[in-house]
C-alpha cells in the first residue's frame, strides 16, 4: 500500500519527573485513517496523546505530524500544526465564561473571514451535527457532562481540521448518542478525509469505527498489540488482548 | 485574512439569462474560502435578482460544511424574492456532506438563534434583590453551621482534623511572618520619620517612641496584619473551596458522610484565630524596631531611652485589646473566605469573583469591626 503516514511516532519515551510512563513506543498513523488507542486506565493513553499534539515534549524520540517535527520545540512549527488539528479533551475543556455558541464561534471568528450572520449559521450547523441546537446561550456549567462532551466535539471540528484527536469521546454519553457519535466520526472521515486518533474503551464503538488499533499496557510501558480490530478479536495470542475483545466469551470459559 | 482588501482569490462565473442564472464555482469550498465567497457572490446575486439560481458544483474540488454554508447563504438570498434554487453536478463526497448537515431540511433546523437573554432594568433589580436575600439567608445559615461544627468539635475533640489545622497554621502564620515583619518594620520607620519632623520642633523627640508604639499596638498593628492575612489567606481559602466546589469535591465529601463545614472550615478558622494575634504581636515588635532605628540614627536618642519610653507608654490593656481585636479579625477573614468559596457556582470565572470578593469583604469587615471596637472602648474603658 502506498498510504502516507500522517503522524509518525519513533522511539518515544515519556516521563513525568522520574516516573517512566511509556518506553520506546513507535507507530504510524496513516492519512485518512481512524486510529484507536486502547489500554487499561492509567497506562498512558492521554499522555501519549498529549505528546502527539505537542502539549508535552517527549523525554526522547521523535514525533512528526503532517511532516512537521513536533518535538523540535519551535513555536512556529507548533502554531502551524495547531491549525491542522482539533482536540476533544477528556473533560471537554469548554471555556466556562463563554456560552456554547461563543465557544464554538471562537476559532471560526479567529481563523475565517465569514460575516457575523454567517458565523451564527455556521455555529448552528455545528451544533446541529452534535444535536445541541437550542442550547446556544447555555454556559458549559449549565449542561450535563455528555452535552459538554458533544459541544467540545463541535468546537474541536469547528474548522474541519485535517486530524481530529478524541480523548474518550463516548465516556459519559448514552448508548444512542454514543452510536450517533460513531456515525458522525465515520461520516467525517469518509466525506472530508479527516484522520482520527481516538482514545476509547467502548468495544462496540471500536469495532464500528476503527481501521486500526494499538493497545498499550502499563506493565510493559509500551504497545502490546497493533492491527485491525477484527483480526485482533479473532486471532490475537495475547491473553489480555483476547480478553479485551471477547469479554463475554472469556467469562463463560471461566464459568 | 480578515480585512476585506486581501480576500484570498476565489473563482466563480455567473452565466444565463436574467430570469435564470447559473453560478459556476471552482476550487475548494472550505473554511478559508467561504468568507470571501459569501462576501463577494451574495451581493452580486442580490443585484441581479434572478428568478431561479442554479449552482454548478462540477469544478468544486473539495466541499465541507463551510462550503455548505455558502450554499445556505445563497439559497437564503434568492428566497428573499421567492426565487428557485437548485444544485447541479454534485459529487458523491459533497452529497454526503450536504446530507449530513441536513441542507435540504435546513429551514426546519433554522430555528431562531437563541441569543443571550438580556432582561430590563426592573427585572435585573428584582433578581439582584432576590440574590442578595438568598445570600443573606445563606450567610446566617453559614454562621449557624460554623457554630454547630465548633460545638461538635468542642464536645468531640478527636473529630478535629489536627494535621490540617497545623498545616493551615503554618501556611497562614509562619509563612506570613517575613512579609508582615518587613511591612511593619517599614511602617514603624515611616511613622517615626514623619512624626520626628514635627516633634523635633518642640524638642519632644522622645515622644516618637510613644507615638509609634501606641498607634501600632492599638490600631495599625492589628489592622495591617489582618489586611495582609486577608490578601494572603482569605483569598486562598475562597479559591481552594471554590475550586473544590466546582469539581464536585464538596459533594463527594458530603456523600461520604463528612460535614463539609467541619472538614474544611473549622481547621481554617482555628488556624487564623490563633495565628493573626501572634502575627500582630510580631508586627508591633517590628514596627517599634523600625521606630527605634529612626530614633537612634536621626534623633540622637539612646536605644535605652527609646525602649524605656515605649514601656512607660504602653499599658498591658492596650496589648490585650490589640490581641483580642486581631483574634476577631482572624475569625472574620476565615469565615468570609470560606463563605465566598462555598457560594461559587459555575466555572473558573466564578472562582475568581469569589476570591476578589473574599478579600474586599474581609477588608471591609475588618475596618467596620475596628470602628465598633473603638466605640466600645470609648464607652466602656
Ligand atoms: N501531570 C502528571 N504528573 C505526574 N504523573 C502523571 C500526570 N498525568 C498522568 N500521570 C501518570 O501517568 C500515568 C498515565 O496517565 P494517563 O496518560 O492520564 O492515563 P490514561 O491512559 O488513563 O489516559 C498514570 O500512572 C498517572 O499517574
Ligand atoms: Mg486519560
Amino acid at each position: 500500500m502506498e498510504r502516507q503516514p500522517i503522524i509518525s511516532v519513533k522511539d518515544l519515551v515519556a516521563k513525568y519527573g522520574e516516573e517512566v510512563i511509556l518506553e520506546h513506543v513507535s507507530f504510524d498513523v496513516y492519512d485518512r485513517e481512524i486510529f484507536v488507542i486502547l489500554g487499561g486506565s492509567g497506562c498512558g493513553k492521554s499522555t501519549l496523546m498529549k505528546h502527539i499534539i505537542g502539549l508535552i515534549q517527549p523525554d526522547s524520540g521523535r514525533i512528526t505530524v503532517d511532516g512537521d517535527d513536533i518535538s523540535s520545540c519551535e513555536e512556529t512549527t507548533l502554531q502551524r500544526v495547531f491549525r491542522k488539528i482539533g482536540v476533544l479533551y477528556q473533560s471537554a475543556a469548554l471555556l466556562g465564561s463563554m456560552t456554547l455558541a461563543e465557544n464554538i464561534a471562537l476559532p471560526i471568528k479567529e481563523y475565517t473571514n465569514l460575516p457575523d450572520e454567517s458565523i451564527d449559521t455556521m455555529v448552528r450547523m455545528k451544533l446541529n451535527l452534535v444535536n445541541l441546537v437550542g442550547y446556544e446561550h447555555y454556559l458549559p456549567s449549565q449542561l450535563s457532562g455528555g452535552m459538554r462532551k458533544r459541544a467540545g466535539l463541535a468546537r474541536a471540528m469547528a474548522l474541519n481540521p485535517k486530524i481530529l484527536f478524541f480523548d474518550e469521546p463516548s465516556a459519559g454519553l448514552d448508548p444512542v448518542t454514543s452510536s450517533e457519535l460513531d456515525d458522525l466520526i465515520v461520516h467525517l472521515n469518509r466525506a472530508l478525509g479527516t484522520t482520527m486518533v481516538i482514545v476509547t474503551h467502548e468495544l462496540p464503538s471500536i469495532l464500528a469505527v476503527a481501521h486500526r488499533v494499538i493497545m498499550l499496557d502499563k506493565r510493559t510501558k509500551g504497545i502490546i498489540a497493533e492491527g485491525e480490530p477484527e483480526y485482533l478479536k479473532d486471532y490475537s495470542q495475547n491473553p489480555f488482548v483476547k480478553r479485551f475483545f471477547n469479554p463475554r466469551a472469556e467469562g463463560k470459559a471461566l464459568a | 485574512m480578515k480585512a476585506s482588501s486581501d480576500l484570498p482569490s476565489i473563482r466563480y462565473e455567473i452565466s444565463g439569462e436574467d430570469d435564470g442564472a447559473i453560478l459556476h464555482l471552482y476550487g475548494a469550498m472550505d473554511a478559508s474560502s467561504a468568507g470571501s465567497m459569501i462576501r463577494k457572490i451574495v451581493p452580486l446575486i442580490k443585484d441581479r435578482r434572478p428568478a431561479t439560481l442554479e449552482v454548478d458544483l462540477e469544478k468544486v474540488s473539495y466541499l465541507d460544511d463551510f462550503g455548505v454554508l455558502v450554499l445556505v447563504e445563497l439559497r437564503k438570498t434568492v428566497t428573499q424574492w421567492k426565487g428557485g434554487f437548485s444544485l447541479k453536478n454534485v459529487g458523491d463526497e459533497a452529497k454526503e456532506t450536504i446530507s449530513a448537515v441536513h441542507f435540504d431540511a435546513f429551514e426546519e433546523v433554522d430555528l431562531p438563534f437563541v441569543r443571550k437573554y438580556r432582561p430590563n432594568v426592573f427585572i435585573r433589580l428584582g433578581e439582584a434583590m432576590f440574590r442578595h436575600i438568598s445570600d443573606i439567608k445563606y450567610l446566617v445559615g453559614f454562621i449557624g453551621s460554623v457554630f454547630l461544627s465548633f460545638l461538635y468539635v468542642c464536645l468531640h475533640p478527636k473529630s478535629l482534623r489536627a494535621d490540617d489545622t497545623i498545616l493551615y497554621m503554618q501556611k497562614t502564620g509562619v509563612d506570613a511572618l517575613p512579609i508582615v515583619a518587613l511591612i511593619s518594620f517599614l511602617m514603624g520607620l515611616i511613622m517615626a520619620f514623619m512624626s520626628a519632623v514635627q516633634l523635633e520642633q518642640f524638642g519632644a523627640n522622645i515622644y516618637v517612641a510613644s507615638l509609634v508604639s501606641l498607634a501600632m499596638v492599638r490600631e495599625l498593628g492589628p489592622i495591617m496584619t489582618a489586611i495582609i492575612v486577608a490578601g494572603r489567606s482569605g483569598s486562598a481559602f475562597a479559591a481552594e473551596i471554590g475550586t473544590m466546589k466546582i469539581s464536585e469535591e464538596i459533594d463527594a465529601l458530603f456523600t461520604m458522610g463528612f460535614d463539609p463545614t467541619r472538614f474544611l472550615v473549622v481547621p481554617k478558622v482555628i488556624a487564623l484565630v490563633s495565628m493573626v494575634p501572634i502575627l500582630t504581636l510580631f508586627s508591633d515588635l517590628f514596627a517599634m524596631a523600625g521606630g527605634l532605628v529612626v530614633g537612634v540614627f536621626m534623633l540622637d536618642l539612646t536605644a535605652n531611652a527609646y525602649i524605656e519610653q515605649t514601656i512607660k507608654t504602653l499599658k498591658l490593656f492596650d496589648v490585650f485589646w490589640g490581641f483580642v481585636k486581631s483574634g476577631v479579625f482572624g475569625l472574620l477573614i476565615a469565615w468570609i473566605g470560606c463563605l465566598r468559596g462555598f457560594r461559587v457556582r459555575g466555572g473558573a470565572a466564578s472562582v475568581g469573583e469569589a476570591t476578589t470578593s473574599a478579600v474586599v469583604s474581609s477588608i471591609f469587615l475588618i475596618i467596620l469591626s475596628d470602628s465598633l471596637f473603638s466605640v466600645i472602648l470609648r464607652y466602656w474603658g
